[in-house]
């Protein structure tokens, strides 16, 4: 099914909600809508779901109009951050009741297999209540799977549950995803589940649709700053540059030997994921002295913030490093490894990537 | 200040039978004198018992609680002179800030410019100072919680402050401000400090040392290098890292090891037990080659994810699916390719009955 939006803005009293922005989704395809709360992300859905008519603009399927055409008239599925089931129907009648209601046949044999696949057949003769967090949310999502509606909405699905049911879940939903033919959308604040979930991606921020590409491309090549900011978690270090013969000169004179576009201005901003900086010294590297403020511990990954003399800097290395705060620290890049930005917002070098290069 | 010693069980219901009417399952843990200790597991695993046990909210139905070997199990929190803090602020609205501070300790009687030097002491690591003549009804929700540590911290003389998800109510960017000053607060204050959480990121960034717990049982107590290195149990494995720790079952007969009936040669140094086994290798550690090397697991490659800093492999053993980190700089293998996984390396954990025994 071909999603595609034309123009659509929403005010709500005066108030801009969403400003013009026109996408025509992947069909068949996953596409997230990545941004902080506030970016405009449910009130998109809202309207591709048919919940709201937008303020201008058109929403077409398939290239027909369907706009203000009420959601009932659509054939859509939608799940919410809340695990909202139906309190008095067992767990089997919450999945059978979209094929009941579609007079589907083999309800029962479809029931049981999506319940199997979201790992919940044990609890079908239960009701909502008496299941966990995690557990409820999975009904929810079978449900929703079972409507096999051509438009999914996904609304943060798992953001009210716990980090390994949430690794767990997704990952069950991204084969699913995979399998089916439908066109889904699912909304996150989080730039490693957008990663995670791949498709597409569509970033959004303060109300403006930003970029929309395939989402490892969005993540390595950000059209500006603030896809890259949106983009990001830890944040990505932005320092001020000049432009100077042969490359970039930063505030405290370290010179960067970078082919840079002709029209490269004179402000630049320099861009350095936290990932690109590492403790370990590699041939042609630049060294970066400081003092830790944090290291922050995830098993995997542990982020560390250290205090320099170009600003508070952001380095995500691989394992656990037990770091004392004030402890001194040397971190290390490759220039061909940073984003150039104008200093007014466009992206104007990202780092050579394998792929690119084979 | 105080050492803490459990050496008790907990059921809530009588006469328990089997592992499972177990809230607390036996145990013996002694937290030291000044530590800094993270409770950690998911909802059910039987922290909270744990902690309510600890401050004297609970009585265990078994066993005893010491503090400098003194038996408290039966004395409430007041004598045991333990200080709380709990997921909600818990202040008077009516009260300045400094006012709520001082509180712990004018209802202990301490002397007037003792007060005033501590209250002082603790605003400024809080920075609060500016805000103590502030009411705290105008406050917003991060900056009462922050009184809600202030006060949990205010009274030198605690045998202990438990934390119950202190930071659950914090925003999001201001979370690791906080994280990052209970670590500088425990450093300076020198108090003992038991933290639970279900987030690992908090409970890893925040304490020397972690205790993980599952149903009731507490599997393993290490620094985060330890339970991310050489988890104890299984559930560490799994829990600490993500993804998790990726485990295949193998049978280990007289020096031959046979990893889904694929023999993979041991090392003569390694010494394991005979009988069934599970290998247990971090995606971090797990190498992947397409050329065919000895003691390697032949695997399909099913999924390829560019997660962006690191590409994430998703490859089949039989039925068993492994996950392996690559750096971004390698060519991922095709999907549907065969490789071959270095399943032993140092980092190589074997377990026997979910314990670790090698």
């Amino acid at each position: 099914m071909q999603l595609t939006l034309e123009g659509v803005s929403q005010t709500v009293s005066g108030e801009p909600f969403l400003y013009p922005m026109s996408l025509a989704l992947q069909a068949g395809q996953v596409t997230v809508l990545l941004g902080a709360t506030q970016a405009g992300k449910t009130t998109l859905m809202r309207i591709m779901a048919g919940l709201d008519k937008p303020s201008e603009g058109r929403v077409l399927v398939d290239g027909r109009d369907v706009t203000g055409m009420q959601v009932r008239d659509r054939n859509v599925a939608m799940v919410y951050q809340q695990f909202i089931n139906y309190p008095s129907m067992t767990v089997f009648d919450n999945i059978a009741s979209p094929l009941k209601l579609a007079r589907a046949t083999h309800v029962d044999e479809r029931v049981r297999e999506l319940a199997s696949k979201l790992h919940i057949e044990m609890f079908l003769d239960r009701l909502p209540a008496a299941l966990s967090g995690g557990q409820q949310q999975r009904v929810a999502l079978a449900r929703a799977l079972a409507k096999n509606a051509p438009l999914m909405l996904f609304d943060e699905p798992l953001v009210n549950l716990d980090y390994k049911l949430r690794e767990e879940l997704r990952d069950e939903l991204t084969q699913l995803f995979a399998a089916g033919d439908s066109t889904v959308v699912y909304a996150t604040t989080e730039p490693s589940e957008a990663l995670l979930l791949g498709g597409h991606t569509a970033v959004l921020d303060r109300g403006e649709l930003l970029q929309y590409g395939p989402t490892a491309e969005v993540f390595h090549r950000p059209a500006s700053i603030r896809v890259a900011r949106a983009f990001s978690d830890p944040p990505i270090n932005l320092l001020k540059a000049e432009r100077c013969a042969g490359g970039l000169r930063l505030d405290d004179g370290t010179v960067l030997a970078l082919d840079l576009p002709e029209e490269a201005p004179g402000s630049l901003v320099l861009g350095v994921r936290a990932s690109a900086l590492r403790e370990k010294a590699r041939p042609g590297d630049l060294e970066l002295a400081g003092q830790v403020d944090l290291a922050e511990i995830s098993g995997s990954e542990t982020f560390v913030y250290v205090q320099t003399a170009l600003g508070e800097l952001v380095a995500q290395l691989s394992g656990v490093h037990e770091l004392d705060l004030g402890a001194p620290i040397k971190l290390y890049f490759n220039p061909s490894q940073v984003h150039v930005f104008d200093a007014a917002g466009p992206l104007l070098k990202a780092p050579q990537r394998h792929s690119e290069a084979s | 200040m105080a050492q803490i010693q459990l050496d008790l069980a907990h059921a809530y219901r009588p006469d328990p039978q089997s592992d499972a009417d177990y809230a607390l399952l036996p145990l013996k843990m002694t937290f030291r004198d000044g530590g800094a200790y993270a409770l950690l597991g998911p909802s059910g695993c039987g922290k909270s018992t744990m902690l309510n046990i600890m401050s004297g909210l609970l009585v265990p139905s078994q066993g005893s609680v010491t503090f400098d070997g003194r038996d408290v199990t039966g004395h409430s929190p007041q004598q045991r002179n333990i200080a709380q803090v709990f997921q909600f602020p818990v202040i008077y609205d009516t009260m300045t800030v400094a006012e709520n501070l001082a509180f712990p300790l004018k209802n202990r009687k301490v002397p007037a410019a003792q007060i005033r030097q501590r209250v002082g002491q603790i605003a400024e690591m809080l920075e609060m100072s500016h805000q103590l003549d502030m009411r705290a009804a105008g406050l917003s929700a991060d900056q009462k919680q922050k009184i809600s540590l202030g006060r949990g911290l205010v009274r030198p003389d605690v045998s202990a402050v438990l934390f119950d998800e202190p930071l659950t109510v914090i925003d999001p960017h201001l979370k690791w401000q906080l994280r990052r000053k209970l670590k500088q607060i425990h450093h300076e204050l020198k108090l003992t400090l038991i933290y639970v959480t279900h987030d690992q990121v908090e409970a890893l960034t925040f304490a020397d040392e972690v205790l993980v717990m599952t149903r009731g049982k507490a599997v393993q107590l290490g620094s985060a290098d330890a339970l991310f290195e050489r988890p104890a149990h299984t559930f560490v494995g799994h829990f600490i890292g993500s993804p998790g720790m990726n485990f295949l079952p193998a049978q280990h007969v007289a020096g031959v090891l046979t990893v889904l009936s694929q023999p993979v040669t041991l090392p003569s140094s390694l010494r394991l037990p005979a009988g069934s086994l599970q290998l247990g290798i971090r995606p971090e550690y797990l190498s992947v080659s397409t050329t065919e090397t000895a003691g390697c697991l032949l695997a399909q490659v099913r999924q390829v994810q560019d997660i962006g800093t690191y590409q994430l492999l998703t490859c089949e053993v039989g039925e068993h699916k492994v996950k392996a980190r690559l750096s971004p700089e390698t060519l991922a293998p095709a999907i549907g390719s065969n490789v071959h996984l270095k399943v032993l390396d140092k980092h190589t954990c074997f377990y026997q009955n979910e314990e670790l025994v090698a």
